[in-house]
């Protein structure tokens, strides 16, 4: 049976219906959730969408962990089900405490809305199951606050952990270790900044995020 | 009452007595700010209405002409889009960020008012020279202003172009279009109807911000400093977070059907608002000013009815549905509250409490369709011939350096674009950059792919129009229309918007009139109906009027796009050509502008083969026929050529392009294709049944690009020109001073 994804919609979430569509196109079950209510329902798997939740006010994320919606996905995450974060997401996740780090302003000051190649750098994750190592994917990226940082024993830990999921082939926005997306411990909970779901029809350029929601998909059947 | 009071609201002593007229008796202040507002240029277009009338406006696609808030065509498949285009050039001078942000705020509220969802915003830009720091603060406050506002909303910026030229120095210009999508039967209207129902204000408190943002702002020129300076407070400010859960909440409204109308709130506010819904409506109005939510304690009921507050709009409901247009407000955590009551009559009265004392009252049409309708003298200069005789390829073929000359016009604009999220909602199949926008067509309510395309492409070009108002205005349809030619689609509809200088110099409304012309011929030629516009009058600075800018937005549809249209990038080994006449004259060109060579004449539009060119370009385009395409425009066939080169990484060899004038040209109808050396055969059986004039000008191959006898430069040393060119300048840093 194929799964269902619930795609959280924040006041402000702009890449929602985009993220349903494609997960959908691939062949999953989906629905929004909005971020009033902490009923996740039946799904099997949570999609952070991008955009800016709150107006990305205060500082992205900032404000959207507080939602009720959150609550139930750290205590879904904690159960070992799928979560994708997406762009804000990513800053979301890492502001509710489920990804370490956290995400500041581009190098050079710049929003920046462009296709960037990606690196696979482990397949051992909910998002790059699917995916052979050291594949080189092709996916946009559209963000001002995608400048990803974090301590160094935090650093060393993701790179001992195999953690580090994607790199940038030439890195847009000064992310430390080029990093542009990580799992958690359990790697059942992934973050990145370029949106694979604008990757996904041939008329858009490039399918290279196929692989990347395929493999979150197949995660959350099983 | 003082005299002078209407005159410092930007009312002259005419439109004045014609108030008293109305109403029988002087105005109070609080109605003579509404109508100063309301009869303000920007807002009544009172020089401009007597020429836009020759326009064409009908068409079988056209749903929504022009006078709405938004033009709406009929795309088949139970689809319709509403197109709007319009102008914050003044607001944007004084502060950049805020006022290019409240512009893409200001027209996506245009659009979903219509019941449309925004799909699709595109920024047609002038500033001054980019080696001036003042106009390079201009435009970087500017382009983050869109990104920061357009990408937070949540609307792709899927194009546009900007243009950086001495005549902006001191005035420049940020127009902005806007695409929504909706079915076909869900088109609303900004109209009042039902005595008795209730007008609810949603969205944002009004606060003092954008007081006079019609009248004292965009309907006057710019004049010292200073004196701009303190025009700030006229410039609004705005909230993109706001602005996205207001549509949201609105189109959950129209969704659900509870509201009979409903309009945004933009130029002149509440008064515009509301006496606009009132009279499209044939009813009356009573507005209790005191209900209005206020940002700020101690505002006076004229600053309430003027403020230009962004992220507001004004429903009309049915008292039964208040409760549940209250809730849905609620969810999207949108402030509403219940202003006003329909009424019979056209009265549009503001009140103190619905059931207190009358605080002003004038007839609600009055407001609109009594405005002033101006003929304003129009003169041509007076050196017209004189300036014709002299043209550029008479006194000057020759160049120093061809090769600075054609890298002197080479300028990506990546730096722009790359700011703007372009791809959001999944349609774009081109983008930024491309001969025109291209966007999957998909039903908005069950998000099916419709296996069709639209595209849009925006055009301008005050160089042609600078030498001849009419042909230049002509001549930019015509590239719009071979821009859509170039990815596939037809022409459907138009919008436009005329930036001018001051309508009080009989020069400018020559300008005005001519361009007018220049458009409905060209339209008219070409079977394109014009189905909404925006003119921006008294673009001047110390007394320097711009060159006359008409600006053009044009929509069409693609029928097939089962695979991407060609884009500029060719392959090794491709055939180049060119299709169309031979070039012609230098006049108007880009080279011969940076020769300081403004004058001349340009080359009449042949219409019926400029239509035959086009329809052949789409039969080559759909038939899959070329590999790359590009038209020739601004900077001629050096610029397309090499344009095309460096974006393919591949370089070329010309031959047949004998000199200066078959360089740089900008002689209309042209358009440079690559062909893989197997479809030459079908290519030009195609060119040749349709009798269309082409030539063989040369081969892709190599990392040079040469022209036989004038260029041979190396691709890399291009594509650097290319490339950093706008990122180095503006590394050199802006000055606000």
């Amino acid at each position: 049976m194929n799964p269902t994804i619930g795609v959280i919609v924040f006041p402000g979430s702009n890449c929602e219906q985009d993220a349903l569509e494609a997960v959908t196109s691939l062949g999953a079950n989906s629905r929004l959730l909005w971020h009033d209510s902490s009923d996740l329902g039946d799904v099997d798997g949570v999609i952070i969408p991008g955009g800016f939740a709150h107006g990305d006010y205060l500082r992205p994320g900032a404000i959207a962990r507080f939602s009720p919606a959150m609550e139930s996905v750290i205590t879904f995450a904690q159960s070992g089900r799928p979560v994708l974060g997406i762009c804000n997401g990513f800053q979301i996740l890492t502001e509710a405490g489920l990804l370490p780090g956290a995400l500041q302003k581009n190098r050079g000051l710049k929003f920046l809305c462009k296709p960037v190649k990606l690196n696979v750098r482990t397949t051992n994750s909910v998002l790059t199951s699917q995916t052979t190592k050291d594949d080189s994917l092709t996916i946009p990226i559209n963000h001002f606050e995608g400048n990803y940082t974090c301590s160094d024993e935090t650093l060393k830990e993701l790179h001992d952990e195999d953690r580090i999921l994607l790199t940038y082939e030439n890195n847009p926005n000064g992310s430390i270790g080029d990093i542009a997306g990580i799992c958690n411990d359990q790697r059942n909970v992934v973050g990145l900044m370029p949106h694979p779901e604008r990757a996904c029809h041939p008329l858009l350029g490039s399918i290279d995020g196929q692989p990347l929601l395929h493999s979150f998909i197949e995660s959350s059947s099983s | 009452m003082n005299e002078s009071v209407h005159r410092s609201l930007g009312l002259t002593d005419d439109e004045f007595q014609k108030i008293i007229e109305i109403l029988g008796r002087e105005p109070n202040h609080l109605e003579l700010a509404m109508y100063s507002v309301m009869w303000s240029e920007h807002c009544s277009y009172k020089s401009s209405r007597i020429h836009l009338k020759r326009l064409p406006t009908e068409g079988k696609h056209v749903l929504v002409g022009p006078g709405e808030n938004a033009g709406v065509i009929d795309v088949g498949d139970d689809i319709a889009i509403a197109i709007r285009i319009e102008s914050h050039n003044h607001p944007s001078y004084i502060e950049p960020y805020q006022g290019a942000a409240t512009g893409v705020g200001g027209i996506i509220r245009d659009i979903f008012t219509m019941g449309a969802r925004p799909i699709a915003i595109m920024d047609p830009l002038r500033f001054g020279p980019i080696d001036d720091a003042r106009s390079r603060w201009v435009a970087e406050g500017v382009v983050s202003g869109i990104s920061g506002y357009g990408n937070s909303v949540g609307v792709p910026n899927i194009g546009g172009e900007t243009v950086f030229d001495e005549t902006y120095i001191g005035n420049p210009l940020v127009n902005v279009l806007c695409l929504g999508i909706l079915p076909k039967d869900r088109l609303v209207l900004g109209q009042a109807s039902g005595v008795g129902n209730l007008a609810v204000l949603l969205g944002a408190t009004t606060g003092r911000d954008g007081i006079g943002g019609v009248s004292v702002l965009a309907s006057a020129g710019f004049g010292d400093d200073e004196e701009d300076a303190e025009k700030r407070p006229s410039v609004q400010v705005g909230d993109p977070f706001e602005e996205k859960r207001l549509i949201e909440c609105c189109l959950e409204l129209l969704d659900a059907g509870l509201v009979v109308g409903i309009q945004d709130l933009g130029g002149a506010g509440l008064s515009c608002a509301a006496s606009e819904t009132a009279s499209r409506g044939g009813v009356g109005m009573d507005f209790d000013a005191t209900a209005v939510p206020q940002r700020e304690t101690g505002m006076e009921p004229f600053e309430i009815m003027t403020s230009e507050s962004q992220e507001r709009m004004l429903a009309i409901v049915n008292p039964e549905n208040l409760e549940n247009v209250l809730l849905i407000s609620e969810k999207w955590e949108i402030r509403s509250s219940v202003v006003g009551k329909v009424t019979e009559g056209g009265q549009l009265r503001i009140m103190d409490g619905l059931d207190g004392p009358v605080l002003g009252e004038v007839p609600a049409i009055s407001l609109h369709e009594d405005a002033p309708l101006y003929n304003r003298p129009m003169e041509p200069p007076e050196d017209l011939s004189a300036r014709k005789e002299d043209t550029p390829e008479g006194n000057l073929l020759e160049s120093n350096d061809v090769t600075e000359d054609l890298l002197s016009l080479m300028q990506s604009q990546e730096w722009i674009t790359s700011q703007y999220d372009s791809q959001l909602f999944l349609n774009t199949v081109a983008g930024p950059g491309s001969n025109a926008a291209v966007l999957r067509l998909k039903h908005p309510i069950t998000g099916n792919d419709t296996g069709r395309g639209l595209a849009v492409t925006t055009d301008g070009n005050h160089r042609w129009c600078a030498v001849d108002p009419k042909i230049g205005t002509a001549m930019t349809i015509a590239e719009s229309m071979l821009n859509l030619a170039c990815v596939g689609a037809e022409p459907r509809a138009l919008v436009n918007c005329l930036n001018f200088g001051n309508p009080e110099n009989p020069n400018v409304m020559w300008q005005l009139s001519e361009a007018v012309d220049g458009m409905a011929e060209a339209c008219s030629q070409f079977n394109i109906p014009v189905v909404g516009g925006n003119v921006s009058l008294y673009n001047e600075s110390q007394g320097n009027n711009i060159d006359p800018t008409p600006i053009v937005g044009l929509i069409g549809v693609i029928d097939n796009l089962d695979t991407p249209p060609p884009g500029v990038s060719w392959n090794k080994g491709d055939r180049l050509m060119v299709i169309g006449p031979p070039a012609k004259g230098l006049s108007g060109s880009a080279w011969a502008f940076a020769r300081s060579k403004r004058n001349g004449q340009l080359e009449q539009i042949d219409y019926e083969l400029h239509a035959r060119l086009c329809q052949t370009v789409r039969m080559l385009v759909n038939q899959g026929l070329v590999t790359a395409i590009h038209d020739i425009s601004s900077g001629g066939l050096a610029v397309a050529v090499a344009e095309m080169a460096v974006q393919s990484g591949v370089g070329c060899s010309l031959a047949r392009v004998p000199d200066i004038e078959a360089m740089f040209s900008e002689s209309p109808s042209r358009v440079v294709i690559a062909v893989d050396p197997e479809q030459m055969q079908s290519v030009e059986e195609v060119i040749q049944n349709q009798g269309i004039p082409s030539a063989r000008i040369g081969l892709a191959h190599g990392d040079t690009f040469t022209i036989k006898g004038l260029i041979d430069i190396g691709l890399s040393k291009i594509l650097e020109q290319w490339e950093d060119s706008l990122p180095q300048v503006f590394e050199s840093g802006t000055t606000q001073g």
